[in-house]
């Protein structure tokens, strides 16, 4: 019976869809050696087992008088500044947010260019680096964490109004046209029909960008703009590593309670 | 020396984490060869006793022996090696949906390799061509190449017989084989079964629902219901009533062992 | 009750919501202790001196002096080199670990629990402070630079990835253990099928988010084209940081472009 069997047939080949694989594995291996070339791995300082060492140190015996001792540049403070520059950050780039989402979003016009350009101008506000954004803040009122307040919300408004205006194209249109129907006018259909539906997915959203917000706020610091990111550059400045250490799991600490808490809210939500 | 039956279950007893009773005490021999349906109602345990054979479950006590070696105790390569030697056909056909068929079948062959060769898909020029005529005693030559995604439910259980075919098993567990398909493709996957039953010599032991495919298909019927054996008999000898019995459902719904 | 027997009863009066005037209090409160601390008034913003500034650096910008884009050719090459290598790097580790995290792959739920803790405390810190350690531990140059970005995308890629691997579906795995198959064969010929297009899909995901970070770890030190928006901006040269900055867009969306592209016609 064996031998009535008929003998495998070779795979047939799509010549086509064979290079086209074929072509991006090529680039892709290319890109990669050419991105090993120029990049010096051999430079690494000797010392940084040691400093690593040390700010791991830091972690594990932390400095409790810096820790809290009520002069405002303590690590409790410096964390709760943080936190209310990524809240008022925001906060107010959720309210700037809104019409720009409205502007965004396709299914609110019937002109297809109005949404184009809304989505554009989103996304050159997100690629606009938020580093420069803060620093031309600081320019205009002073190195401080208003800057960092200033900076976060408009730099937000790139990614949030963008969330935004897809919750508004996923919405169904049974409502408005119900409104419409009802004889409401554009300014109704949003007000009474959109508006309620969108709540949820809008809160969501934002409580989401907190999350985002409050890792841009420890880390606008770095350049002046407040918040704990100042006192761990100038830690790391002055190789006071265990200071380092201490900032990095205050940093941590907060960063898992607030991830946790607006998880908690988000599931709440639904 | 007396005949050594090919699956042996000592005082096999199954308790779930949550303190369901599976199997409550099963003694079962199976001979080389027979072609076992086991018939009950859902939640009585069949899965529970097909799963426990080849230890995709873990039994509670008891021992479980293939061919004379004990897979209970079996560990690591050992028991690689006694579930190389136990074909398994799945409800839901359990393929890998974004491989070809030939890739899929091959998969009955992993067990016999390295690791590094199968890695490298590796396969020798005999194992592909024993799956392309596993593929051809199922009718599915044509479809080597395809995706099995794009086949439908009943071909793709029968890639899945090949699938076991080129395992080349002494066993072969059917767990519902039919359960998610129409009537005539389910007669076209038990003919394969027994087609391997009466080609190969494998012992088949296969869980069923309908009635009439067992007694169309079956040599040998075993009543389950909560987890323990109330019938062993021949197909042949076995009449109506006795289905009517075990489907009748007096305490079998209430255990809920299966997932199902 | 009584009600029913009215035939038409008032309107009954709507429940209150205690939580919801919870939710607002928080937010106002919050909204004035932010203000507060921060002293992030918006008149601090428009007081005429301080808008005046901030206007004046924002019309320099829009006025780039192009002279200066052919120098920052080789600094924008270094930037996307880094990212290349933060990606790949980061993502290889991340495959791995995402494997050794996956409930349905590891049983042992002690294995998991621990990687997975130390998992989410790395994917708490953000790129820049990634940077900033790196240049103190490995000294000034784009070496920080690729090891922050390989920190940073192992802790993007991992999480989407694990979580991809979780839910895929555990038949073929079954099959695989039927047959006798050892784990480094499950994870191959069940596991890999099913996800490798995800995890594609996740590293150029990360490789967006690596392009835009890559851009501005320059200005602490850690290589790359931001080093130049850090010169131009202490000398005052806005005309020159604004031709950095376009030169920074035009790449970002570039990139975004290609690899969403790629994205899409990987999902198909």
């Amino acid at each position: 019976m064996e031998n009535t069997m008929k003998q495998l047939p070779p795979k047939p080949v799509d010549l086509k869809k064979r290079i086209y694989h074929w072509a991006i594995a090529i680039v892709t291996i290319v890109v990669i050696v050419w991105s090993c070339i120029g990049i010096n791995f051999g430079r690494i300082k000797e010392s940084a087992g040691q400093i690593t060492g040390a700010i791991f140190a830091g972690i594990f015996h932390p400095d409790w008088s810096y820790v809290y001792n009520g002069s405002g540049e303590d690590l409790i403070s410096q964390l709760w500044e943080t936190i209310c520059i990524a809240f008022l950050g925001t906060f107010i780039s959720a309210i700037i947010s809104l019409p720009f989402a409205f502007w965004a979003a396709h299914t609110k016009h019937k002109k297809w260019y109005v949404s184009r350009t809304g989505k554009l101008v989103l996304a050159v506000i997100r690629s606009f680096p938020e580093i420069v954004l803060a620093l031309m803040f600081i320019k205009a009122v002073g190195p401080g964490s208003a800057a960092g307040v200033f900076a976060l919300g408009f730099h937000s408004v790139g990614m949030l109004a963008k969330l935004f205006s897809e919750a508004i194209e996923n919405l169904e249109t049974g409502a408005n046209e119900a409104v419409s129907a009802a004889g409401g006018s554009k300014w109704n259909i949003i007000t009474f029909a959109t508006m309620p539906n969108l709540m949820p997915e809008l809160i969501s959203n934002t409580l989401y960008r907190f999350d985002v917000s409050i890792r841009s706020a420890s880390i606008l610091g770095l350049v002046g703009a407040g918040g704990i990111g100042y006192p761990l550059i100038i830690a790391l400045q002055y190789r006071q590593w265990n200071r380092v250490g201490i900032i990095l799991l205050g940093i941590i600490i907060m960063v898992v309670i607030i991830d946790w808490i607006s998880g908690w809210i988000r599931k709440k939500l639904v | 020396m007396a005949k050594q039956p090919m699956i042996q279950l000592k005082d096999v007893t199954k308790v779930y984490d949550n303190g369901t009773v599976g199997l409550k005490d099963i003694n079962l021999e199976i001979d080389k060869g027979e072609f076992v349906v086991v018939v009950g109602l859902s939640g009585a345990g069949k899965s529970t006793l097909l799963r426990s054979i080849n230890r995709l479950q873990d039994i509670s006590e008891g021992n479980i022996l293939i061919d004379g070696k004990s897979i209970t105790q079996a560990k690591g390569k050992n028991l690689r090696l006694i579930r190389r030697d136990i074909g398994m056909i799945f409800q839901s056909f359990n393929l890998v949906k974004r491989s070809s068929v030939l890739r899929n079948v091959l998969t009955g062959r992993v067990a016999y390799y390295p690791t590094w060769k199968t890695t490298f898909n590796l396969f020798s020029k005999e194992d592909k061509q024993k799956a392309y005529e596993a593929l051809q005693r199922v009718d599915l030559a044509d479809k080597v190449y395809t995706r099995a995604d794009q086949l439908s439910g009943g071909q793709q259980q029968r890639v899945a017989i090949a699938r076991v075919l080129t395992q080349n098993p002494k066993i072969i567990l059917a767990d519902e084989p039919t359960a998610s398909l129409d009537p005539q493709t389910s007669r076209r996957v038990m003919h394969d079964l027994k087609m391997l039953n009466e080609d190969y010599g494998m012992t088949v032991l296969a869980n069923l629902h309908s009635v009439e495919l067992a007694r169309e298909f079956g040599d040998r019927v075993i009543g389950v219901r909560a987890g323990q054996i109330v019938y062993d008999g021949k197909m042949s000898e076995t009449p109506q009533s006795v289905f009517d019995d075990i489907y009748s459902g007096k305490n079998g719904e209430k255990t809920e062992a299966e997932d199902e | 009750m009584s009600n029913s027997q009215i035939p038409n009863h008032e309107l009954p009066k709507k429940k209150l919501k205690v939580m919801n005037i919870v939710w607002v209090l928080v937010l106002v409160i919050g909204f004035f202790l932010s203000v507060d601390t921060t002293n992030a008034h918006i008149s601090v913003l428009l007081a005429p001196q301080n808008f005046s500034q901030f206007a004046d650096i924002f019309v320099q910008m829009c006025r780039p002096d192009w002279s200066y884009a052919s120098t920052a050719i080789p600094l924008v090459i270094e930037t996307i080199k880094m990212a290349v290598l933060g990606t790949v790097i980061g993502s290889v580790i991340a495959f791995i670990y995402s494997l050794l995290i996956a409930r349905n792959i590891i049983k042992n739920k002690v294995v998991t629990g621990v990687l997975r803790f130390i998992m989410n405390i790395i994917r708490t810190l953000p790129d820049l402070l990634l940077g900033a350690i790196f240049v103190a531990i490995v000294g000034i140059g784009p070496v920080a630079g690729v090891f922050a970005l390989s920190v940073f995308t192992f802790g993007v890629v991992v999480k989407l990835f694990y979580e991809a691997i979780e839910t895929i579906d555990p038949g073929p795995i079954e099959a695989l253990t039927a047959v006798g198959a050892n784990k480094f064969q499950i994870i191959c010929f069940a596991v890999m099928p099913q996800i490798i297009t995800y995890f594609i899909s996740y590293v150029l995901y990360a490789f967006e988010i690596n392009v835009r970070a890559s851009t501005v770890l320059g200005y602490i030190g850690a290589g790359g084209i931001g080093l130049y928006l850090q010169q131009t901006l202490q000398v005052f040269a806005y005309d020159k940081t604004g031709t950095i900055i376009i030169v920074i867009i035009i790449v970002v969306v570039l990139i975004d472009y290609i690899s969403s592209k790629s994205r899409e016609a990987l999902m198909k």
